[in-house]
């Protein structure tokens, strides 16, 4: 199944950066296409295992439900937290609009 | 000189040399910062020294020193081995008011505004720490080739890579600029460049270090641990590096055990462990398109464990061969989502486009602020879980990474106290030799990827010399056993501190501070403009 799978078109890599949000370069994409698709050949192998009775692993220690006490800890302050803000007004930072025009 | 015999030495013989007053913490550190300030531009291991602060730091412990000692031998006791000693960090540790680029554009001018959780440790501690060292972008690479801020050289043969992606912490080792540093390890980030640049590396247990205030890749697999010239020196740094931390609550709430800071100094006594011990030997470790000379070293050093009284099976993880596919699937899906956060709207680089879109702002941001190689892995993974191929890729990967885990879990379950292995399937390679071809670095980490995925400690420890470069022997354990691994690797120090190549140095540290070329101007004739 994976195996059939391989074959991204450069339509496919431009919806992928987008996604991503990555800006890539005409140069950048043709590159990704041909790199994507070798790398992409690799995971064939894959579907030579028979995984369906096979629970998925996500993490390797059996740890469940850390939980702490819900108290008031100290954080960082304001002025600590916006210190690397590309743009700031008083004590908050500036972001691009997103609801569109004024 | 003095102060070139000060950077040879290791960290536990830093400690007593302090602990007696013959040597001030501000003594090591000034040595350390001159070598390391000497030959940076030759070797290119750090991207900021911080003299001021490590020297402030190297006061700070001899002050407490000081008290110590006047206090009696049971205060000088009570103190870390590491109070005083000097240690470079990764440049993804979170060193206030510091730099953190994660060798990144994207993170270039960034000021860290808090301390990691090791942070905290080391300097609980007093360890002196002096700077933050390079590394591949965002930790993805075996070579440092990846990095923003240029390449490393490997002080054994400055045209070779110094492997990654913690090439910088482990050339500051290698080439003495400091006797510990801190990396993390992924995929073989810390035991593949400490094989490549003849030190010692490990990667410890899934959650036996705190990842709070390191920039995370790949939130399943990465962990934190040491380099050192020795197993005693790095046991020691992951003594006070290791542990619980509420801020992480991955990490585990496993006690770290003292004996780390107990291995034995006689290399008979190391030696001695061994009797009785049974090692696997896995047959998938000595993969196709291997270096016949490096598995020469590696059966070399099996033999001379087995001729010590451990016994030695050949064993089988049969799923090593589906490792790469599922590491390159898992890692990249973890990491897409990781590197959603860099925006360019709280921190880091940032571009406003006039009167765009805030997709367009996000698009130039992250297309300018990445490298080729974070770009790539952030495509694979955004596809890997996209609508439709969640199933079939990630599912499937994580479904795969069960069958990797079990083949260790069932010889361990089977009596095996470790298994050992090559570390790496060659020695340290030429500038540009992989980077045309992504999946030919990708097998730079096949004898060390499965390792993660299984969330097991490694430890590299250096097996001699191939054609005049360095050699790792890789021990892998089960969960928890970072204690035995260091006494593996201690055993194995034990029965080779006779030999030649204990005493060769880095043959081409000389040449890091003589003026010639840099890392980037070598990379550059070597590779030239491959990408």
């Amino acid at each position: 199944m994976i195996a059939t799978m391989a074959g991204l078109t450069r339509a496919d890599v431009e919806h992928v950066a987008y996604l991503a949000r990555l800006g890539l370069s005409e140069e950048e994409l043709a590159r990704l296409e041909g790199q994507l698709n070798h790398i992409l050949e690799q995971y064939a192998i894959l579907a030579r295992l028979d995984t369906d009775a096979i629970p998925p692993t996500a993490q390797t220690i059996e740890l469940e439900n850390i939980l702490r006490d819900d108290v008031v800890t100290p954080s960082l302050s304001p002025e600590d937290v916006l210190r690397n803000a590309p743009q700031r007004e008083g004590d908050f930072i500036v972001v691009p609009p997103i609801l569109g025009g004024e | 000189m003095v102060t070139v015999e000060l950077t040879r030495l290791h960290a536990h013989e830093m400690a007593a040399l302090l602990r007696s007053g013959k040597v001030s913490a501000r003594d090591l550190a000034r040595a350390h910062l001159d070598r390391a300030e000497a030959e940076n531009a030759g070797l290119n291991a750090w991207l900021s020294i911080e003299r001021d602060r490590a020297l402030a730091e190297a006061e700070t412990a001899d002050a407490r020193l000081a008290n110590a000692r006047e206090s009696g031998s049971t205060a000088l006791d009570a103190e870390h081995p590491l109070l005083g000693v000097p240690v470079a960090l990764k440049d993804l540790v979170s060193l206030k008011g510091g730099q953190c680029t994660a060798g990144s554009r994207i993170l270039e001018g960034y000021r860290a505004p808090f301390d990691a959780h090791i942070t905290e440790r080391l300097r609980a501690v007093g360890a002196v720490i002096l700077g933050k060292t390079n590394m591949d972008e965002f930790a993805m690479g075996s070579s440092n080739e990846h990095s923003a801020y240029g390449p490393v050289s490997n002080p054994w043969d400055l045209d070779t890579v110094p492997g990654g992606s913690s090439g910088g912490s482990a050339v500051a080792v290698a080439a003495y600029h400091a006797p510990l540093s801190i990396g993390t390890d992924t995929g073989g980030s810390i035991r593949q460049p400490a094989a490549l640049c003849g030190i010692v590396g490990m990667k410890p247990t899934y959650g036996r270090v705190s990842r709070y205030g390191i920039v995370a890749f790949a939130s399943s697999l990465d962990q934190v641990g040491p380099f050192g010239r020795d197993c005693r020196d790095a046991a020691a740094l992951l003594h006070a590096v290791a542990g619980r931390d509420e801020r992480d609550s991955t990490s585990a709430p496993v006690p770290v055990p003292d004996d780390l800071l107990r291995l034995p100094v006689a290399d008979d006594e190391a030696t001695a462990y061994l009797k009785g011990k049974r090692l696997g030997l896995p047959k998938e470790y000595f993969v196709t398109g291997m270096d016949p000379d490096v598995a020469r070293r590696i059966r070399e050093g099996v033999q001379s464990l087995e001729a010590a009284g451990a016994i030695v099976e050949d064993v089988s993880l049969p799923h090593t061969d589906y490792g790469l596919a599922t590491y390159y699937i898992v890692a990249p899906a973890e990491a897409s989502a990781n590197l959603a956060r860099y925006d360019g709207v709280r921190f880091g680089h940032s571009v406003r486009l006039e009167g765009a879109d805030f997709i367009a702002d996000y698009l130039k941001t992250r297309g300018e602020g990445f490298g080729a190689e974070v770009k790539r892995r952030i495509m694979l993974g955004t596809y890997a879980l996209s609508a439709g191929y969640y199933d079939a890729f990630y599912l499937k990967a994580q479904k795969v990474r069960t069958l990797i885990k079990r083949d260790f879990d069932d010889l361990f379950a089977a009596g095996f106290d470790a298994l050992v292995a090559p570390t790496s399937p060659s020695t340290a390679f030429r500038f540009g030799a992989k980077l045309a071809d992504p999946v030919q670095m990708y097998l730079s980490d096949a004898c060390t990827l499965p390792v993660n995925m299984a969330g097991l400690p490694g430890i590299s420890v250096p097996c001699g010399l191939s054609e005049g470069l360095p050699v790792g022997l890789q021990f892998i354990g089960p969960a928890w056993s970072e204690d035995r691994l260091f006494r593996f690797g201690r055993a194995f120090e034990g029965l080779t501190s006779g030999a030649e190549w204990r005493n060769a140095e880095p043959r081409d540290l000389a040449k890091a501070s003589s003026g010639g070329p840099t890392p980037a101007e070598r990379m550059a004739a070597l590779a030239g403009g491959v990408h």
